[in-house]
């Protein structure tokens, strides 16, 4: 079980609704994934139409734990507007809280994550905090009041995979809160040897929404953070620089 | 009475409170914040509250994301 904030969870996928071809095509994806947590925008309606951009329109909150995110915000009060607007829609008091750095790499701008995270835990917010592999931010993100830390495996929606899998190791080592790694996962072996690292969870999105087949892909994301996770509990043999036989060199024919 | 919703100027006729706008502009209710001039209007605050020529209005509902 995942605890965060108080909340339980049975699985450590959490996935997107994000750059999906179709809202049926969606659902079955977020179906196969066996996600309970899935991730939302807040954003203006529109008004010059029947608005079915709402994701409400297809997702039941009974059904879904819906987690809010600040994508798209650049500053630390741009993000706190969303979290609390998103808070007044929405249904519970979690909110992924980004707050973007640079427009090319989508990178977080840490300063700002950081005041971002001290006001709204201290109005209630269960924020989970999306941040770089930086030790240190991580840190001072549980310190300033975060449920969850959320480090990127790379930059969001590039597929690269896990790039530092030392980083995620010693945040995960050191914070007592749990460790969600979002962002950069590619394929399968990408989430495996994510939660090989024996970090709490996994959050996706494009990896699922751009794959040819985004329900074969969530099967398969399912299947390699469950394999993962028994991985890391199992405990792996240490690497050997040499061969050691597996058959017994007693026995030989003479 | 002039308005801005969602960044757009917009004439409404009559002056309603909070609570009737979404419906006024065909959206459900129950699917929608209202911000009045950057303060975010809670529910059970939306009946008693009124909507003035100049107002800045924003309306904003869940969408997919990641």
């Amino acid at each position: 079980m995942l605890e965060i904030g108080g909340a339980t969870f049975g699985s450590r996928l959490m996935v997107g609704t994000g750059k999906y071809r179709s809202n049926a095509e969606m659902i079955e994806a977020i179906e196969a994934s066996g996600a309970e947590i899935v991730t939302v925008a807040v954003r203006r309606v529109s008004l010059d139409r029947r608005d079915e951009s709402g994701i409400l329109h297809h997702l039941s909150p009974e059904r879904y734990f819906l987690l809010s995110n600040t994508a798209g915000c650049y500053t630390a009060d741009e993000a706190i507007r969303y979290a609390r607007l998103a808070r007044e829609a929405g249904f519970n008091d979690f909110v992924k809280l980004e707050v973007i750095g640079d427009k090319e790499t989508l990178l977080p701008d840490t300063a700002g994550l950081l005041e971002a995270t001290r006001v709204l835990a201290a109005e209630g917010f269960k924020v989970l905090a999306y941040t770089n592999d930086d030790l240190i931010t991580a840190l001072r993100l549980e310190d300033a009041g975060a449920v969850a830390v959320m480090p990127l495996a790379s930059p969001i929606g590039s597929g690269l995979g896990l790039l530092n899998p030392y980083f995620i190791r010693t945040i995960k080592a050191r914070l007592t809160v749990p460790i969600i790694v979002d962002a950069g996962v590619g394929t399968a072996s990408d989430a495996c040897l994510v939660m090989e690292q024996g970090v709490d969870g996994i959050l996706m999105n494009t990896a699922l929404a751009e794959a040819d087949e985004p329900v074969r892909m969530a099967r398969a994301m399912r299947l390699a953070v469950e394999a993962g996770r028994e991985a890391y509990l199992a405990g792996r043999m240490p690497r050997r620089e040499v061969a050691v036989p597996s058959s017994p060199t007693a026995g030989m024919l003479g | 009475m002039q308005l801005t919703i969602n960044g757009t100027p917009r004439a409404i006729t009559a002056a309603p409170p909070a609570e009737r706008l979404p419906a006024e502009l065909g959206l459900d209710p129950r699917a929608v914040v209202v911000e009045l001039n950057r303060e975010i209007i809670r529910r059970p605050a939306l009946a008693a509250t009124p909507v003035l020529d100049g107002d800045v209005v924003e309306i904003v509902h869940f969408v997919g994301g990641g």
